[in-house]
């Protein structure tokens, strides 16, 4: 463990962590249960297109949806059985709506396809093949951005000098990359060095809070005798966002609205690096995860091994149960998580986390923002959260983006301390939904505006181009008497003129010659 | 939008109230040393405000079909009367008391909204209307430690509240100047400050009481800006710009000019300075704007009680500055994370 320096950021918040609460157990093992549900889309990009039917019998592992678009992600059966439904269904989703999933009837008999083979020379073989396989094995983003990797990893020759293992794992009562580091650091640090051999990283750092000390034990011995180095950082939330850590390891300021690769950084989760480390080593695509149950109401907190379907109620029920009335369950942390409505839904790729609370803060009526300043004081990005809650409230998306909506990273910061109890974060999403909403309709307008000009200029040229063949046209028949004479009555007296002199010089001729 | 069902889903205990009554607390060495000063009176004149301002806050919320019950528990109109009656002379007339508090809760603030909306500070425009209104009553300021800072509180009530004069006692033995307002008539008869205060300003400041409170609000302010409450900006810039203007002046001139310490321990600025310009919702916002507000307020009191026509001057500068704070947070905002440096 290097003993450097670290770079603090501005604001964050120092918050009861809540992570003892589902460290007592090891990881349980995968449960398997009578139906799966599987979302069509787990990830950031294009909904995956299904490519089996109802009806057929399905392995596990076998690919059941394709990625539809370059960022997309496929889906693979978690295990075998019959695709009993192709519809729309309930998910964990922050809107509440529903989505379209594929319903396995599990035969109980969990029969692997035949995988991919295993890569065992990725030291020496071509990042783009590394990078297929990922695309191939439908791995995604675990920090919570649920990116398609192998999008993330194309760096498109940009050059990467770090690569940041996330392993902060900063909000309160999440602890599945603490597990996952406890219980497979080696995993961690092999995926990390396929990730830097497919990026061509000169260095791996992996940043993690000083609240898991025996998953920095776990980790120093695994990266031994390579040159991976691991960063403690101080018990501060946000630290695991992607520019705080980066900001804390290295000091450097990915550039507002940037990217990291803009500095030569990218961040990776430490979970997402076990699913490489699968998908590269067994051909093993992405269908289960480490979730965290966790929470007042649970019986048995725990972190549980679960297929991507896998019910949140049967998961729950399986594995633990419930001691007290559950009042609300998140997805995700208390900071960042969202309420689910109800808990018949699947488990995603992203989903981390589920907390279930018997106890919840008693709802506070928001009061009036008296501009105290303590949002200023936490907040991370450091924007200044009340003057964005004013411009957003008064739909004044011009100032607020003035004022850096775009650069929020939602972390909730501002809202937990706000004396006035306003959901900040919530007027930030409205604006920016908002914003967005009326940038797709200016670009709509526009196209229609270019239709419609193009339609103009194109009447306007076939209407040119039939008063063009007309006057050609009249031209052509005006042209035709002219040859013979322009006035037919001019020629007539001209010819009537003719004849009267050729008979007065016959006349003249008979006169001569009588 | 109701707020649970967005993220965060937890919140740490703070509240508006809580900010409010904290500052109150603060408040108290101030109040308790101007009582000590003046006596009963002050104690009259912050029972009517408050009482005052919670009426007409109840009063006009009602009107606009809003619950008072939060807008009253918050504190917020307690603290802006606090604020108010501080700066008026005590055993001035109770009705005018009442209205200037009235003044600043519906037209300094219930009228543009509420709290959080007002872009004045109320409890300053409540002080511009009596001081505007009633110049009379506004500079009988009672000598410190006088028979008239020694009425009991029956005494001191009928005076304020009926204006009965306590038998053998005379408006004109009671009263006098501030200060502030000595230094003043004395500066505009061409006196010299050495004449006025032959063992300096500073020394009759001390010795009348008066520099007393202005300790006691500066004990107070240190006491928020050390919990949090609020930023140093504010009141530092403020209290530095008065330090270098009337430094500067008094340095070209420490006969026709007072000293810097005259300055800062005499009328409202230490008030002014911990607890009413920083009024946050009428103050700019951003930390770089903050400086520049509290700057500009302090440079405005060293000027308008040079050359205005008011002795003190707090009032118009918080006012002034208060118009200007949203230009200046507009230009000051900070580089956001990742922005250009």
């Amino acid at each position: 463990m290097a003993n450097v320096s670290i770079h603090d950021f501005h604001g964050g918040l120092v918050l009861d962590d809540h992570k003892a609460l589902s460290t007592q157990h090891p990881i349980a093992p995968v449960f398997l249960p009578k139906t799966l549900v599987v979302p069509l889309q787990q990830h950031i990009g294009q909904i995956a297109e299904p490519c089996v039917k109802v009806g057929d019998h399905v392995l596990k592992g076998q690919l059941i949806a394709k990625a539809s678009e370059y960022v997309s992600a496929n889906i693979h059966a978690p295990s075998s059985g019959i695709v009993t439904a192709i519809d729309e269904q309930p998910i964990a989703h922050p809107s509440g709506l529903n989505a379209l999933c594929i319903s396995i009837e599990c035969d109980g008999n969990d029969t692997w396809t035949n995988l991919p083979e295993a890569i065992h020379d990725w030291e020496t073989s071509e990042p783009q093949l590394l990078r297929d396989r990922l695309r191939q094995s439908g791995i995604v983003g675990l920090g919570g951005a649920v990116f398609p990797t192998a999008v993330k990893t194309n760096t498109q020759n940009k050059p990467v000098d770090t690569l940041i293992l996330n392993a902060s794992e900063c909000e309160p009562y999440i602890t599945c990359d603490d597990m996952l580091m406890r219980t497979d650091p080696e995993k961690i640090v092999t995926g990390a060095k396929i990730l830097q051999h497919i990026v061509g990283a000169k260095k791996i750092l992996i940043g993690i809070e000083e609240n898991k000390p025996q998953a920095i034990e776990a980790l120093n011995n695994a990266i031994d005798n390579t040159d991976i180095e691991i960063i403690v950082v101080p018990n501060k939330y946000p630290s695991g966002g992607e520019k705080q850590l980066i900001h804390l390891l290295t000091g450097i300021e990915v550039p507002s609205q940037g990217l990291p690769i803009d500095v030569g950084i990218l961040c990776q989760n430490v979970g997402t690096c076990v699913a490489v480390a699968d998908a590269v080593l067994e051909g093993k695509p992405f269908i289960d995860r480490v979730v965290t149950l966790t929470g007042d109401a649970l019986a048995k907190p725990q972190n549980v091994r679960a297929l991507i379907g896998t019910s949140i109620h049967e998961l729950i029920e399986h594995h633990s149960g419930f001691a007290k009335a559950c009042q609300r369950t998140l997805m995700g942390g208390p900071m960042m998580g969202f309420s689910l409505p109800d808990i018949d839904r699947p488990i995603a790729k992203g989903s981390n986390c589920i907390l279930s609370l018997h106890e919840v803060e008693p709802t506070q009526e928001p009061q009036a923002c008296i501009r105290c300043g303590e949002c200023v004081k936490v907040c991370p990005a450091l924007l200044l959260p009340q003057q964005l809650y004013w411009y957003a409230k008064s739909h004044n998306f011009d100032q607020a983006q003035d004022h850096h909506l775009f650069d929020c990273i939602e972390c909730g910061c501002c809202a937990h301390v706000c004396p006035s109890k306003i959901p900040l974060v919530q007027y930030y999403r409205f604006a920016k939904t908002e914003i967005w909403a009326s940038e797709r309709e200016k670009q709509q307008s526009d196209l229609a505006r270019r239709r419609h000009e193009f339609r103009d200029a194109r009447l306007a040229r076939l209407e040119a181009e039939r008063k063009a063949r007309l006057r050609k046209k009249k031209e052509v028949l005006e042209n035709k008497p002219k040859a013979k004479g322009d006035d037919p009555k001019k020629a007539a007296i001209e010819a009537a003129m003719k004849r009267v002199a050729a008979k007065k010089a016959a006349q003249a001729a008979e006169e001569k010659s009588s | 939008m109701s707020s649970m069902i967005s993220s965060p889903h937890q919140h740490d205990s703070n509240s508006v109230q809580r900010i409010m009554a904290t500052v109150l607390l603060a408040l108290l060495p101030g109040i308790a040393a101007l009582v000590w000063l003046l006596g009963n009176g002050v104690l009259i004149n912050l029972g009517i405000a408050i009482v005052s301002a919670l009426l007409s806050e109840w009063v006009f919320l009602r009107f606009r079909g809003r619950n008072p019950v939060v807008a009253v528990t918050d504190l917020s109109a307690v603290l802006t009367a606090v604020l108010l009656a501080l700066a008026l002379p005590p055993l001035m007339p109770a009705w005018q008391v009442a209205l200037g508090t009235m003044f600043a809760i519906v037209v300094g603030k219930q009228l543009f909204g509420g709290i959080g909306n007002n872009p004045f500070n109320p409890a300053m425009l409540g002080y511009a209307l009596l001081l505007i209104s009633f110049p009379a009553s506004m500079s009988q300021w009672i000598q410190p430690q006088s028979a008239a800072s020694s009425l009991d509180f029956a005494q001191a009530w009928q005076l304020a509240v009926d204006g009965v004069m306590p038998a053998a006692m005379a408006w004109d033995s009671m009263t006098g100047a501030t200060p502030l307002s000595e230094v003043r008539e004395g500066l505009l008869q061409h006196s010299m400050l050495s004449e006025l205060h032959p063992d300096g300003s500073w020394s009759a400041l001390m010795s009348s009481g008066w520099a007393w409170v202005s300790l006691a609000y500066l004990a107070g302010g240190a006491f928020l800006i050390l919990k949090g409450i609020m930023s140093w900006r504010i009141p530092l810039s403020l209290l530095a710009s008065v330090t270098l203007v009337s430094g500067v002046l008094w340095l070209i001139d420490s006969n026709q000019f007072a000293s810097p310490l005259f300055h800062l321990f005499s009328g409202a600025v230490m008030l002014g300075a911990f607890f009413i310009a920083t009024d946050p919702v009428s103050a700019s916002t951003t930390p770089k704007g903050q400086l520049i507000f509290g700057a500009l307020i302090g440079f405005f009191i060293v000027i308008i009680r040079t050359w205005g026509g008011y002795p003190d001057a707090v009032a118009f500068s918080v006012l002034l500055l208060n118009m200007a704070a949203p230009t200046i947070d507009y230009y000051t905002q900070p580089r956001v994370f990742g922005g250009e440096r």
